[in-house]
């Protein structure tokens, strides 16, 4: 089957998709994005956590078919997706370099590393894609707040104490630039 | 496999109607799991995200018609008012990411002894709205689990609604697991009050094979409550009372042995939880009514 849908602001086709085929992997093995991250497969760990019409989803556990028509942010795009937020409208061709390359990183992404937030850097993707969207809705999250939104991503390398930090940078980045 | 992108409820209706054996799939949490893990492959998936109905809910003068498809988010963000038992229930539910895409409708499609709403569905009191081209029909929550992961679906109908019963008095929801996120219930308690019946419902999950009502010690505690005068004085309830309604609650639970937790020890935790929500809801039922003669 075919599916029609928009990746990080640009219209993509995926061909010959398996009809039982998740969305990660349309986006991993079709599209040449990688960032999005597979382990568990069964929406435990959120390492595939991607936006679906701006709404924070497992890629893993969104069939291929149901994407049909619709905008999924990855990763790749989050830089672009942050700037347009922040300039308050959208660029009209989306990026020139699908993965990401060569663009600026998020606020979310600069503060990751500036807070050593990053180890082995697999649940990194999730992580930021989930990050971003509470501090799109949150600008001012408490504690609590941070640990609810990314208690949906697991990570085995950090104990969470540097990625609290980085959130907690970036919000505070957010709330310095307004 | 064939891949159903019905655009309508009617459309969607005629594509179970052709092929029954066609799974539904809308927020996927289930489906997608036993796909990816090659635990099943079915010959029709059966899309319901285009029909943009089943996210709608309506408020009514006496219950919360609510669509398949509403996501569990939503339910926490929109209905902790009208359902808060099953907003809380909603909120126990794995992680953001999955409450944004499941919903009711799967959780009773799966009819898995384990789904987080069930107890605050039976507690609350539900009728589930199911219909199939030959026609629309309303399961009373009671009787809808017939078997693990069993449930009273013909082949070619769909969940289209649950009908909630807004809360006329307090509710509570208590899960035991791991860890706060990302866990299936070791088992689960809801438990209702409805001060305008003066009556309390339960519901437990993951302690029997279905999700179940703790009947005998709901008629129990009617009884203490209305004998003793409860509903009208406010008393608190008597700890033997409480403590008889959780060995009853205990009782009427079937449970097994499996990698979550022993037979003993859910019975035990059911008994736990239903004392500690009675007592929740209780003190929260005498709250309200101290303010409301103070106010008179």
């Amino acid at each position: 089957m075919r599916v029609n849908f928009t990746v990080n602001g640009r219209p993509q086709e995926a061909d010959d998709v398996w009809e039982g085929e998740s969305l990660l992997y349309v986006l991993r093995e079709r599209l040449g994005l990688p960032g999005s991250k597979n382990a568990c497969e069964q929406g435990e760990c959120g390492s595939c956590t991607v936006r679906l019409d701006g709404v924070p989803v497992c890629s893993c556990l969104v069939a291929a078919g149901q994407v049909e028509g619709r905008e999924v942010v990855t990763v790749e795009g989050l830089a672009d997706y942050a700037k347009e937020r922040a300039c308050g409208h959208r660029s009209p061709e989306g990026q020139d370099s699908q993965t990401g390359e060569g663009t600026e990183l998020a606020p979310i992404q600069q503060a990751f590393i500036d807070a050593g937030a990053v180890q082995c850097g697999f649940c990194t993707p999730g992580l930021l894609v989930a990050a971003d969207e509470m501090l799109e809705r949150n600008p001012n999250p408490s504690d609590a707040d941070i640990r609810e939104a990314l208690s949906g991503n697991l990570c085995r390398c950090t104990g969470y104490e540097k990625i609290m930090d980085a959130v907690r940078l970036a919000a505070a980045r957010q709330g310095e630039a307004v | 496999m064939d891949f159903l992108r019905p655009a309508s409820w009617e459309e969607a209706l005629a594509a179970k109607a052709e092929h029954p054996t066609a799974v539904p799939i809308a927020g996927g949490t289930d489906v997608m799991v036993e796909i990816n893990f090659d635990h099943r492959r079915p010959e029709y998936l059966l899309d319901l995200n285009r029909v943009g109905e089943l996210t709608d809910w309506e408020v009514g003068e006496d219950s919360v018609r609510l669509g398949a498809s509403v996501p569990y988010t939503h339910i926490m963000e929109h209905l902790r008012g009208e359902l808060p038992g099953l907003a809380l229930a909603s909120h126990t539910v794995a992680s953001p990411q999955i409450r944004n895409r499941g919903g009711v409708g799967g959780n009773l499609g799966t009819a898995s002894p384990a789904g987080d709403a069930h107890p605050a569905l039976l507690a609350a009191g539900a009728e589930v709205e199911v219909e199939s081209v030959r026609g629309s029909r309303r399961i009373p929550i009671d009787e809808f689990y017939t078997g693990v992961k069993r449930n009273a679906l013909a082949a070619d109908e769909l969940i289209r609604a649950v009908h909630v019963k807004k809360a006329d008095g307090p509710q509570q929801y208590s899960k035991v697991g791991t860890r706060n996120a990302m866990v299936i219930a070791v088992c689960a308690f809801g438990l209702a009050l409805h001060p305008e019946t003066r009556t309390v419902r339960t519901g437990i999950g993951s302690a029997a094979p279905t999700p179940v009502r703790a009947k005998a010690a709901e008629e129990f505690l009617n009884a203490a409550l209305e004998e003793g005068g409860f509903w009208d004085n406010g008393k608190i309830i008597t700890p033997s009372v409480a403590k008889q309604f959780a060995d009853l609650c205990a009782a009427s639970c079937n449970p097994i042995d499996d990698v979550r937790g022993t037979a003993s020890y859910r019975r035990h935790a059911v008994g736990i939880m239903a004392r500690r929500t009675l007592t929740w809801t209780w003190e929260s039922y005498r709250g309200t009514a101290a303010t409301t003669e103070g106010a008179a």
